[in-house]
């Protein structure tokens, strides 16, 4: 069985546009005052038919619509996306079709256009529970919107998410008990709770670097505001099944089960990633990142992709562990070495010891402590 | 060969910044020894490490030509010496080599402690002084300030002084003058057996080593076997030449005349400054008198900062040593810093130098460890030892006492900076020996222990003072004191590249202010750290770093995964450059930094 099949397939759409840029995001999006709608469809049609040649034959487990601002796509799109799906692979009989919302009034009056396209599964950036605070990270919508908003998405979709930014700049512990008690009250199925990362290249970044970017938690009261979300959220019946995310069991987000799982997925759309295995060999895709360079490329060239590489047994062997050991369920040491990784068992001796992993069955798992200095214990285990 | 009357030797006495190697350029200049097109700023400092420190390290030479006013053309030698107390014997061999000197000192500044311990080795040497104020035409100029100045603390005639600017050539004549007026001629005897001082030398890549001499009796020709006489060594002269400043090949070098030869010599370290050059055969019978060999009083560890340059080091320190037999190397390891060298320098300035010039000549990126000076451990059993390294630290049980060398440090400062100054002396162990005022400004002279100077002393004082103190030293002597090994543990595990010597009362300051450095500069890892310093078996100062609470990516979808393993690929090469120490890792930048003695 080849590797990826233990975690499945599914399909990422990037639509990169946003009404406007909020300071802290990296991600690839772009405010544009005209989009011609149809001739994005066209372009994703025909990945989608190129990609589908690629995979024939496979189950396709999810797909997803981030960015950007995947609300702001028409309805139509979405359904003409869909449709092509549909026409290239067979689809898993509990397929999740998720799509990222903005919170705001006009976006919710999309919402049943999506639902009647196939969407069953939202998410939704609420990022914050009062309004001075949506407006300092840029968010266009309000409190008020947001629950009117979240509302609607329930009436329309099987599956609710939303996802919050906490240690936020000044936010006390105190603060964000009462903010995240709040939004459990809401009860969503899953949540993704955010701690606030400042990147370089955003409006943020620049505000820290310049030395303006003041009243954010030093890491140890970062750690206790993690602490904090972990407790409140077990009491609510929203453990977190990975380092950022919460689910009522069974509610998890397939999709990015797939990335954690490392499984397969194809990247379609600007600056979207992709990892395929195709003739026995694991390919990281990258397709370019401006929203005009990618419509190009597809149109004159019959692809989107632009970077390709091969992974080596030991890139994907890494790429696994830091992935997998996200998740509560952790890594399956057998598929880590299988894959061309190693590990000293001296090193899992010591991490264990110091309580940051536990081991048993076959696997090993981030303990809670673990999970918060991941990254630390990721270059222990792949040094 | 030039008649004795018609001869000249001079050197310049001033400290930094107060116009000694402009003036040499004039001198140069006007006399029409260069040619106009040739000039460049400061001929005489080769190195560029001399130009922009704007000191002497190697003496260098120049010959006139003068037509003084009484119609007759003189020969005038200037010996350019290094103008740095760590260069202290060569500045007294180069002394030696000439008869007077021109004292300057600028006008708006006055007299410094470094003009001091110059104008006092001329004036050892019998010299015949001549006060020359420079900078006259900057309006802060005081010439009869310091011309006053120049009689109370030196002690000599000032009223002839002659006024000048180097910068604009004003007065220039008038030195040129009073050099042929004013200073003596040499003396010497032609016919007596060749009797010449090896005033110093330096390796040359085309020529090998070039030796500069000052003939005191008998005649130098090109072709003579000569005799060095203190290392039995003997060479044929293949080249004479004198430097205008470049080299003008001469027949001959007869008394009172100085020059450079050349005579197939492999290194620097084959020649010693302050040795008497003589004739094979007929050769003179003794030797000239104060010939020291190079002591080294600092001692450092030099490591690559990428162990994988240590043979380029190698290689470099070796090609250095060529030019300079004056510091000594040996090989080191360090469990910290792997392998490298302990090299020993004649001062802190010989080293910064030495430094400075391995990482920019041979591009190479260094790590300098604590400087040490040298101990002498008075064993139980009667034996005395030297201690370069506080590494090498033998059990105390077998050691009876310990001596430190002690300096007699001049400093001269602005009155409102005095108070300041007599509290780092004092809080660095140091004895009032005398205090005096010239002006608005004191001459403090204090007997201090070295291993507190070597420290960090030159940078407390420039900052306590802003600047205006200035400082000279000379070695006095060693004395027994409660000194100490002081050991920094990291995580229980000793880290040998950070144990120094100190006095028992200080350590515990010392080792606070290591220990909360540290506690700074080593990451926070997994688990919690104690950091320790320690003499012997008692911890005399402790911090203890905590264990990391967060790093983790808080997002890491399908797009990330490239991302983050290249940072984690990246990381993992950052790791080579970390020094294990048990568990811990510490990066090199720890050491570094560490080891800069900048509170």
């Amino acid at each position: 069985m080849e590797d990826w099949r233990n975690g499945g397939f599914g399909l990422y759409l990037h639509w990169p546009f946003c009404a406007s840029k909020c300071p802290y995001c990296d991600f690839n999006s772009h405010v544009a005052a005209e989009i011609d709608q149809s001739r994005w469809a066209r372009a994703y049609e025909a990945e989608i038919a190129r990609v589908g040649r690629l995979t024939e034959g496979r189950i396709l487990n999810t797909i997803f619509f981030g960015g950007g601002t995947p609300s702001l796509m028409d309805p139509d799109l979405v359904a003409r996306v869909l449709d092509a799906v549909r026409a290239t692979w067979t689809t898993a009989n509990d397929i999740e079709v998720t799509l990222e919302a903005n919170p705001g009034s006009v976006e919710a009056g999309r919402f049943r256009g999506y639902a009647e396209a196939g969407v069953n599964r939202v998410s939704m950036g609420l990022q914050a529970m009062n309004d001075a605070d949506l407006r300092r990270l840029g968010r266009m919508h309000t409190v008020a919107e947001a629950r009117a908003a979240f509302g609607v998405a329930r009436d329309c979709f099987e599956r609710v998410s939303f996802d919050l930014i906490y240690a936020r700049q000044h936010q006390t512990l105190a603060e964000w008990r009462a903010e995240l008690s709040e939004a459990l009250a809401l009860a969503a199925d899953h949540l993704s709770l955010y701690q606030l990362t400042v990147e370089d290249g955003t409006v943020f970044g620049a505000r820290a670097a310049a030395g303006k970017l003041r009243g954010l938690p030093d890491d140890d009261r970062a750690a206790d505001m993690y602490a904090l979300t972990q407790e409140l959220c077990d009491a609510a019946g929203l453990s977190a099944y990975e380092v950022s995310n919460h689910a009522k069991k069974g509610s998890e987000s397939r999709h990015n089960l797939i990335y954690w799982r490392y499984g397969d997925y194809a990247g379609i759309g600007p600056g979207a990633h992709g990892r395929l295995t195709l003739d026995g060999r694991r390919w990281a895709v990258e397709a370019p990142k401006a929203p005009g360079a990618w419509l190009e490329r597809v149109e004159k060239l019959g692809t989107g992709d632009g970077l390709t590489e091969t992974l080596t047994p030991q890139d994907q062997a890494a790429e696994y562990l830091m992935m997998s050991l996200r998740l509560s369920e952790g890594s399956e040491l057998g598929r880590y070495e299988a894959l061309g990784g190693e590990i000293k068992p001296s090193t899992i001796k010591d991490l264990v010891g110091l309580g940051l992993i536990d081991e048993g069955a076959g696997r090993i798992v981030a303990t809670p402590q673990g999970r918060i200095v991941l990254n630390g214990v990721l270059r222990e285990l792949l040094a | 060969m030039t008649e004795l009357a018609q001869i000249r030797n001079f050197s310049i006495v001033a400290h930094i910044d107060h116009g000694k190697s402009t003036l040499a350029d004039r001198l140069i200049q006007l006399t029409g020894t260069v040619a106009e097109r040739d000039m460049k700023a400061q001929l005489l400092d080769a190195m560029d490490i001399e130009r922009e420190r704007g000191i002497t390290i190697k003496a260098n030479t120049v010959r006139i030509e003068y037509p003084a006013k009484d119609g007759k053309t003189y020969v005038l030698n200037l010996i350019d010496t290094p103008g740095h107390v760590d260069f202290g014997y060569e500045v007294s061999r180069s002394m030696r080599a000439v008869e007077g000197s021109l004292l300057v000192v600028d006008a708006s500044q006055g007299v410094e402690a470094q003009t001091l311990a110059n104008v006092y080795q001329a004036i050892d040497a019998d010299h015949e002084i001549v006060p020359v104020l420079n900078k006259i035409d900057l309006p802060a100029a005081e010439p009869d300030r310091v011309k006053e100045q120049i009689e109370d603390v030196i002690g000599i005639d000032a009223s002839q002084a002659i006024p000048i600017s180097a910068k604009s050539g004003l007065g220039i004549p008038d030195v040129l003058e009073a050099i042929v007026t004013r200073l003596p001629a040499p003396k010497g005897e032609r016919d007596a057996p060749l009797k010449a001082m090896l005033v110093d030398s330096w390796y040359d890549p085309y020529l090998g080593v070039v030796v500069m001499v000052r003939v005191i009796d008998g005649v130098l020709r090109k072709g003579d076997r000569i005799r060095m006489m203190q290392t039995g060594a003997l060479y044929g002269v293949e080249k004479l030449s004198v430097l205008k400043p470049a080299m003008v090949d001469i027949a001959e070098l007869g008394p009172g005349e100085i020059g450079v030869l050349t005579a197939s010599i492999k290194q620097v370290r084959d020649t010693r400054v302050g040795d008497t050059i003589t004739h094979e055969k007929k050769g003179c019978e003794k030797p000239l008198p104060g010939f020291k060999p190079a002591q080294q009083v600092v001692f450092c560890g030099l490591f690559p900062v990428d162990a994988a340059d240590f043979e380029d080091l190698r290689e470099a320190i070796e090609k250095l040593a060529l030019n300079d037999a004056s510091f000594s190397f040996e090989m080191e390891t360090s469990a910290a810093l792997g392998f490298g060298f302990r090299c020993g320098f004649l001062g802190l300035l010989h080293l910064e130098v030495i430094r400075d010039r391995l990482e920019r000549e041979y591009d190479l990126d260094l790590i300098t460890t604590a400087p040490s000076v040298v101990y002498h451990l008075h064993m139980k059993d009667g034996e005395v030892r030297e201690l370069h390294n506080p590494a090498d630290m033998p059990d105390l049980t077998y050691v009876d006492h310990i001596e430190e060398p002690r300096i007699k440090a001049t400093i001269l400062v602005p009155d409102e900076f005095l108070g300041d100054v007599l509290k780092l002396c004092q809080d660095r162990r140091g004895i009032q020996l005398d205090l005096s005022y010239a002006g608005s400004r004191a001459m403090v002279v204090y007997d201090l222990p070295l291993n507190e100077v070597v420290f960090d002393f030159y940078d407390r004082l420039k900052s306590v003072t802003k600047g205006y103190a200035s400082f000279d030293y000379q070695i006095i002597g060693y004395r027994t004191d409660m000194l100490v090994k002081m050991s920094i543990l990291v995580n229980d595990e000793p880290v040998d590249a950070l144990s120094m010597m100190v006095h028992r009362d200080r350590a515990e300051m010392r080792g606070r202010a290591m220990v909360e450095k540290l506690k700074e500069l080593i990451p926070r890892h997994m688990f919690k750290i104690p950091i320790q310093a320690a003499i012997g078996g008692r911890v005399i100062a402790r911090e203890t770093l905590s264990a990391l609470r967060k790093d983790v990516t808080a997002k890491c979808y399908g797009g990330d995964a490239t991302r983050k393993r290249k940072l984690l690929d990246k990381q993992k090469a950052g790791k080579k450059k970390m020094r294990q120490f048990g568990r811990v890792e510490i990066p090199q930048e720890a050491f570094i930094s560490a080891l800069k003695m900048d509170n």
